[in-house]
């Protein structure tokens, strides 16, 4: 078995080498029979029938099924994981559709029905901000050549040219005869016309939309008010065991023995099983039997040479990244070394950040049925097709015999993009053929095994002419390579950019908004034996702090004001210089405050959206810091549901901020230290500050929404502490700084 | 054999004594709304109320429970969904992902029971549970609201300054 490390590299590969996909494929979709067709293969694992599923409605197109009723459901390939992503698409399809939203349903696609249907949806991964972002022409098209399809049907019926139809709500009219009908009424009839040349679509203008651009409640929120959501660790099937696992708690270490003998009488166990090289579980009757079970049991792990590893020489090793003479990628225009050796004023710092682990709210976790002639898991995942792909590797079964069925995510962040509980899932599953097996994490697991932000280190050093301009800038990162872990075939001859998102010259996606004249950007990649993936804002958060809390310290050594500083720097970049004025202005920049509360300005860029906030904070006597009030502007491009960009920023808020206050894993002998919420402390409500967000979306392209903001959140707390204490934060977090107040 | 009382039905429960209640609620009694989220009292979301008090079911033993404590988990707080927690959290669009709702909902209806007008220190004290989504502003704005407030407004964006759409 595999390492249980499926790479990013492998999880398109598998799958997309299979289905050639055709652009036309997307749109067109196979009109379907009316009914059947279509029972098999959506989220339906919890018991619905094939005779409730016909009933379901017609399949106009891959993307819309409409019933009798006018019920239009509107397929879904990316994953809801609160996200809000599934409401915005669905906005986006009933925007072109023009059915009734009141009418609208929504139904998960699963990673083996797109399969099978040539990936007619497209890709179903949802990391890195993209739901909408890059599936938006697409699903738009659906819902327009389904509209199209439907008012044909109409015409057809009546005898009539299409164009002089007119359709709203669901219903077509046609005036000149006052007759009416509905989607209802002729989706059976509009399955069996052609699908539309996609030329012919034309896709509506956002200043015509009338659902989407709207604030508009989700459409996923009934269940998640009374308890009866199914998330993956609710899932219930026939003859179900349940397992608790155990991994050597040490990284790279391997599974030597256990004694199961000492725990085959105890209540509910069936078996105790290795799982892979390096894990062992208790499987039972009851999670709780089998958790209860594993922590009895005696296991002897081999640590092999990580045993020793800790926090400070992995420190060690990020701090000679900072001065060594290789690096491993660059950003440069004239000559900074030069420039910064001739300057009037040098400015220097170092920072730091710690490992973070996504603590998503529901734990890992993984259902799995091996059969002799299916294989089948029920997950929660950023990466259904993915998984998919890793169900196949460790069963060995073909794909098309395999399935995934994609339970809403309880927390993602990044974290569930990664297939590691699949093949732990699928092993321990094969030894009980036929039995669907959930496989449950303890929190302590899901602390002690994620893929955690990488640990990084930043020097930075300004030149500044005599006038108190920046001249010149050098900035170093050196650290732990997400690339490393997850995709090392993205770095090509020792150079890995990846770890300076936000710092890139080129525009679009995470572009650096200052001109300087004089820059080098440089990245060391200096690894460790902890694992490290994609954690919600990525590279985006460190980076962000990085330049935007050393920007406030040569702005100060400048003696200019943080916001002036800034902007002059910003001429070739409106985008961020509007987004970074609109925070400085709702944000009240420049106008009086309480005594006492001091306020910092940050912007910066990432996942193809622009961000920038205000933080007012007041430090008390004791040195306890209050963040009461944050002002978060971003210009994602098109707004497809404010509301939910506002609950997206809301969240990014708390996150960052937890990872400002809190966040920090360390390593002692060769393992994670912070293994529940006792040591890894989560923000709680009462410190959640009063969050204001501004959307300037600009409607010239199409930006992320889930992660852009947060990396503006750690800078615009930490400048404002600065500005109350005259004392820059350097390494986070602040649970290990004393704060006092100038 | 344990008998409990859980959302006023009285059930028979054959798990070890030590078991955690949640877990009993888990997977003997078959109510899957109560959460696990750190087996340790720190998250809340495993919250129910009994005898009308919020408690953190993974750190109460079935050994501590009384036939005669009345249990209430999230689905029994309401036969329709329509405490008045559960109608604004509605309105106000709280959850995200959902995963941590259930407890946050027992804890605002405990707390709503002892204390009907709660000001924003209350609601501070009170609802102590984690969300990693982050939707504590929105929480906030709910508990007032099925108290009986207005919505303070937090919860939404500010309008547009961009194009008019």
């Amino acid at each position: 078995m595999k390492n249980f490390n499926q790479t990013e590299n492998s999880i398109h590969t598998v799958v997309s080498n299979k289905i050639r996909l055709s652009r036309r494929g997307f749109i067109v979709g196979s009109a379907a029979v009316a009914g059947g067709g279509l029972a098999l293969g959506f989220n339906v694992p919890f018991g619905m029938d094939e005779a409730a599923a016909q009933a379901a409605g017609t399949e106009v197109n891959a993307w819309i099924v409409i019933k009798p009723d006018d019920t239009c459901t509107i397929r879904i390939a990316r994953t809801e994981m609160g996200q809000g992503t599934r409401t915005g698409l669905a906005m986006l399809v009933a925007e072109e559709l023009e059915c009734d939203w009141k009418k609208v349903a929504t139904e998960q696609v699963t990673a083996g029905t797109n399969l099978a249907r040539k990936r007619v949806w497209g890709e179903m991964g949802t990391g890195g901000s993209r739901g909408i972002r890059t599936s938006h022409d697409y699903v738009r098209r659906g819902g327009a050549a389904a509209r199209m399809m439907l008012m044909q049907a109409a015409a057809d019926q009546w005898k009539v040219p299409v164009g002089e139809l007119a359709v709203s709500n669901g219903i077509i009219t046609h005036a000149a005869s006052k007759r009416t009908t509905s989607y209802g009424k002729v989706a059976a009839a509009a399955a069996k016309l052609t699908a539309p040349d996609p030329k012919s679509i034309t896709l509506k203008d956002a200043k015509d939309w009338k659902i989407a651009g709207k604030p508009t409640r989700r459409i996923d929120t009934a269940d998640k008010l009374n308890g009866s959501k199914v998330f993956g660790v609710d899932v219930k099937l026939p003859g179900m065991l349940c397992a608790a696992i155990k991994e050597c708690p040490v990284f790279g270490g391997k599974l030597t023995s256990f004694d199961d003998a000492k725990v085959a009488k105890m209540p509910g166990v069936r078996k105790v099983v290795k799982v892979g090289e390096n894990a062992v579980a208790v499987v039972a009757d009851k999670w709780w039997n089998a958790k209860a079970a594993l922590d009895a049991l005696p296991v002897v792990w081999n640590e092999a040479n990580n045993g020793a590893q800790t926090s400070a020489a992995i420190a060690e090793r990020l701090k000679e990244g900072l001065t060594a003479a290789q690096t491993n990628g660059t950003r440069q225009n004239g000559d900074a070394m030069k420039a910064i050796g001739e300057a009037a004023k040098k400015v220097e710092a170092t920072y730091s950040t710690p490992f973070l682990a996504h603590a998503t709210m529901e734990p890992m976790n993984c259902t799995a049925r091996i059969g002799t002639d299916k294989a089948e898991v029920w997950l929660p995942t950023q990466n259904a097709e993915g998984a998919l792909a890793a169900l196949a590797e460790a069963t060995g079964m073909p794909l098309e015999k395999c399935e995934v069925y994609m339970t809403d995510p309880g927390g993602g962040f990044g974290r569930r993009g990664r297939q590691d509980v699949v093949y732990q899932a699928a092993a321990i599953a094969k030894q009980f053929p036929g039995a669907p097996v959930k496989m449950i994490w303890s929190r302590e697991e899901d602390q002690a095994h994620d893929f955690y932000r990488p640990i990084s280190m930043f020097k930075g050093t300004a030149g500044l002419d005599a006038n108190g301009n920046l001249v010149a800038l050098h900035m170093r990162v050196s650290g732990q390579s997400i690339n490393a872990t997850l995709a090392p075939a993205n770095i090509v001859d020792g150079k890995d950019l990846r770890q300076l998102q936000g710092l890139y010259e080129q525009p679009g996606d995470a572009q650096l908004g200052y001109t300087v004249p004089n820059l080098l950007i440089e990245y060391a990649m200096r690894n460790s034996h902890v694992p490290v993936g994609t954690w919600r804002g990525v590279n985006t958060n460190q980076n962000g702090v990085y330049m935007e809390c050393f920007m406030d310290e040569v702005a100060k050594a400048a003696g200019k004001d943080p916001l002036e500083f800034r902007r002059a720097l910003m001429s070739k970049h409106p985008k961020h210089l509007a987004v970074l004025n609109a925070a400085a202005e709702k944000g009240d920049w420049g106008k009086p405050l309480p005594a006492g509360v001091h306020r910092g300005i940050a912007q910066f860029m990432g996942y193809g959206s622009y961000s920038a906030a205000t933080a007012e904070v007041s430090i008390d006597s004791k040195g306890k810091l209050k963040v009461h009030r944050m002002v978060l502007a971003l210009n994602c491009g098109h707004a497809v549901n404010p509301d939910q960009i506002a609950a997206q920023v809301e969240g990014s808020v708390a996150y960052g901020l937890t990872a400002t206050l809190y966040g920090e894993m360390t390593v002692d002998k060769g393992r994670i230290q912070e293994l529940n919420f006792d040591s890894y402390e989560i923000m709680r409500l009462a410190e959640m500050p009063k969050v204001e967000t501004v959307i300037v979306p600009t409607y010239d392209f199409w930006g992320g929404v889930g992660e852009p903001t947060i990396c503006v959140v750690a800078p615009a707390v930490l400048n404002a502490i600065y500005a109350a204490t005259g004392k820059p934060i350097r390494s986070l977090p602040l649970k290990n700084e004393k704060l006092v107040k100038a | 054999m344990a008998k409990l009382n859980i959302n006023g039905k009285i059930r028979d429960v054959q798990a070890e004594p030590g078991t955690p209640l949640l877990w009993v609620l888990r997977e003997w009694v078959g109510l899957t709304g109560t959460k696990y989220g750190c087996g340790i009292a720190q998250c809340g979301a495993c919250s129910v109320h009994i005898n009308g008090e919020v408690q953190r079911s993974c750190s109460i033993k079935l050994s501590e429970v009384k036939a005669a404590d009345k249990i209430v988990t999230i689905e029994g707080l309401s036969p329709t969904s329509s405490h008045p927690v559960q109608k604004a959290w509605a309105v106000v669009d709280v959850p995200q992902c959902g995963y941590c709702q259930s407890g946050q909902i027992m804890a605002a209806a405990a707390l709503l029971k002892k204390n009907p007008k709660p000001s924003d220190a209350d609601i501070d004290a009170a609802m102590t549970n984690i969300c990693r989504c982050g939707t504590y502003q929105r929480i906030r704005t709910a508990v007032h609201m099925a108290a009986g407030g207005a919505p303070n407004g937090n919860s939404s964006a500010i309008p547009s300054t961009g194009k008019k759409v």
